[in-house]
């Protein structure tokens, strides 16, 4: 295992057990405000001080965590749930006029711009953490459904699918017995991309406040929070910054190590 | 033929012919994805709860006042007529009448453009700029200590949200050093004071757009320095430098152009998050001002324009790939 694999594991890890701590515990009370004891600096009895209310930040990053790291999975399961079988349609139909539309309808979805189309969706159904989820798992679709279909056309003319073939099996239980197999870890990576990508957008909606609605606490919402006080109160931005940085870098660092781990030759999409 | 004595005519007019088929061809689909993307926009703010006429006159209003101001906003009409209506305007340039600053919808956007365009087109700049020399530096050093170098900063930049780099370039260029005002436009009155207001956004835009782009620049040099066409080159005698300037960078930037064309409607539409940040009049805040007024025409409009410019600065992209790679145009 590299060094990048490594330090992106860690990474990964880390945040993941301090959304799944907050479930149990957190230092402080995120719903308690304690106003006298506000916009208190870091190392004292709140590890990484306190917000406007009083409130301790390390408890809102490790309940920040839990709204990113939900908000982000489901957002690209949502991708993987449609987008993989759209792929696999596409590529086990190629040249038809249904793979002629699954294709176009990608290439449409990839020509909005996601971030208007998601402020459009979280503006017309409401800012929820719900809504947000859709808005970002829609653009997930096209990601897995391209990439899918890349893929299984090159698996299509091998010798193991003409002899799944001449067995006699349909074109559905080939793509699911034996293509599928064969993409699975290119879907883990880039899966883990979309999943930093669904960190760094969730963090945007709710900094523009269409995001998680308060008491959920959330790393967008901290910073937007954040944003008149950092001239006094530094800390208050820097913390939940870093922790987005953080756990979007571990995330990369993985989706990195783990393609020259499992197959080199993976080539993922990011843009 | 007339005119076509040599074999090189022949190839120079197969050559203009598969690139015209390809450009109709690229053109259908440009021109269906707008009327589907025109579709989708106009369905999405139709299902939007709440009539716009009693959102606009307020709790108090009276029925027939708001049965009046329906009839003059069109919204008695059937959902046929005012898609019709709405998208023979646009065609028409008639973006609509922005129902609560009660102006064109056009003059709204034209004065806002004034912002949001230069801001995207000076991001683009300052990431090329980053993007390039980082990029051809990490792919000729491969491996070394200024590659790692490069590679581990793109790493960063790629991960950072730039709305909060956007917060610590304030806090530090504005709040503590005083440089830059922390928001606002002053007019393009003062052109060297509007590119002032714009500059510390443009970076925040820029930065992780500079990231991706080394990276894309670095591999796909590194692609083209594995070529058989490079090692004829230097068998030719010319240094690893000489062949890296003369044969690689020129060829390395056909994938590389594509990404800045991703990139440009990227920042367009990125653009709307840091305008909040910096306070500055772009199509941004116009659109979130448009969204809580239920100001719908105004939404509708932006959004189809910011759609539009994607789907055309892709379709532009497109064809001078292909006018650079004519592999492109046959497997079309």
């Amino acid at each position: 295992m590299s060094r990048n694999l490594i330090i992106g594991i860690a990474l990964t890890v880390v945040f993941l057990a301090l959304a799944a701590v907050s479930f149990l515990w957190t230092p402080y009370d995120i719903e308690a405000l304690d106003i006298p004891n506000k916009l208190q600096g870091p190392g004292g009895a709140n590890l990484l001080g306190t917000d406007h209310f009083g409130r301790d930040i390390l408890s809102m990053i490790m309940m920040g965590a839990r709204t990113s790291i939900a908000v982000a999975l489901v957002a690209v399961g949502i991708g993987m749930a449609i987008g993989i079988p759209l792929g696999l349609l596409a590529a086990a139909r190629r040249g038809s006029l249904l793979d002629e539309l699954i294709m176009r309808g990608n290439d449409l979805v990839f020509a909005f711009p996601s971030l208007v189309i998601a402020i459009l969706i979280t503006a017309v159904f409401g800012a929820s953490a719900v809504n947000a989820i859709i808005a970002i798992g829609i653009f997930n679709i096209p990601v897995f459904a391209r990439l899918t279909r890349g893929a299984a056309l090159p698996l299509w003319e091998r010798d193991f699918i003409l002899a799944a073939r001449v067995c006699g099996k349909s074109a559905a239980r080939i793509s699911v017995e034996h293509i599928l197999p064969n993409i699975t870890n290119l879907m883990i990576v880039q899966g883990t991309i979309q999943f930093s990508l669904g960190i760094l957008a969730e963090a945007a909606l709710s900094y523009i406040g269409l995001g998680a609605q308060p008491p959920t606490a959330s790393w967008g919402r901290m910073l937007a929070d954040a944003q008149t006080l950092v001239s006094i109160a530094p800390h208050t931005a820097l913390v939940p910054g870093f922790a987005i940085l953080l756990m979007v870098l571990g995330l990369n660092l993985l989706g990195d190590g783990l393609r020259d781990w499992l197959d080199p030759r993976i080539r993922v999409a990011r843009v | 033929m007339p005119g076509l004595s040599t074999g090189r005519d022949v190839l120079d007019a197969l050559h203009f012919i598969t690139m015209i088929r390809y450009a109709l061809g690229r053109l259908t689909s440009l021109v269906i994805s707008l009327f589907v993307a025109s579709l989708v926009i106009f369905a999405v703010i139709e299902v939007i709860p709440g009539d716009p006429a009693a959102f606009m006159l307020g709790v108090n209003a009276r029925p027939d006042t708001i049965a009046a101001l329906r009839a003059e906003m069109g919204l008695d009409q059937s959902v046929v007529t005012r898609y019709f209506d709405w998208v023979t305007g646009l065609l028409r340039g008639d973006f609509g009448q922005s129902w609560t600053y009660k102006t064109p919808v056009v003059d709204l956007i034209a004065d806002r453009i004034w912002v949001s365009l230069p801001l995207a087109i000076y991001a683009l700049i300052l990431s090329t700029l980053i993007a390039f020399p980082a990029g051809i530096y990490a792919a000729s050093r491969r491996g070394g200590p200024g590659d790692i170098t490069i590679m581990g900063a793109t790493q960063l930049g790629v991960a950072i949200p730039n709305f909060w780099f956007a917060m610590i370039l304030v806090l530090i260029f504005a709040i503590n050093l005083r440089w830059f005002s922390a928001g606002g436009f002053p007019g393009w009155g003062d052109p060297l004071q509007a590119i002032k207001a714009l500059t510390l956004p443009a970076i925040a835009l820029a930065l992780p757009q500079a990231a991706i782009l080394a990276r894309v620049m670095r591999s796909s040099l590194l692609d083209m320095l594995g070529e058989d066409f490079i090692r004829t080159a230097r068998a030719k005698g010319l240094t690893r430098r000489q062949a890296l300037w003369r044969h690689a960078v020129r060829n390395a930037l056909i994938p590389v152009l594509t990404i800045i064309g991703l990139q440009f409607s990227f920042l367009l539409a990125g653009g709307i998050i840091i305008e909040q940040v910096f306070f500055l009049p772009g199509l941004g805040r116009l659109i979130f001002q448009s969204i809580s007024a239920r100001d719908l025409i105004v939404v509708e409009s932006v959004v189809m324009l910011l759609v539009f410019t994607v789907i055309v600065v892709n379709f532009a992209v497109d064809l001078a790939y292909a006018a650079v790679d004519p592999r492109l145009r046959a497997r079309a």
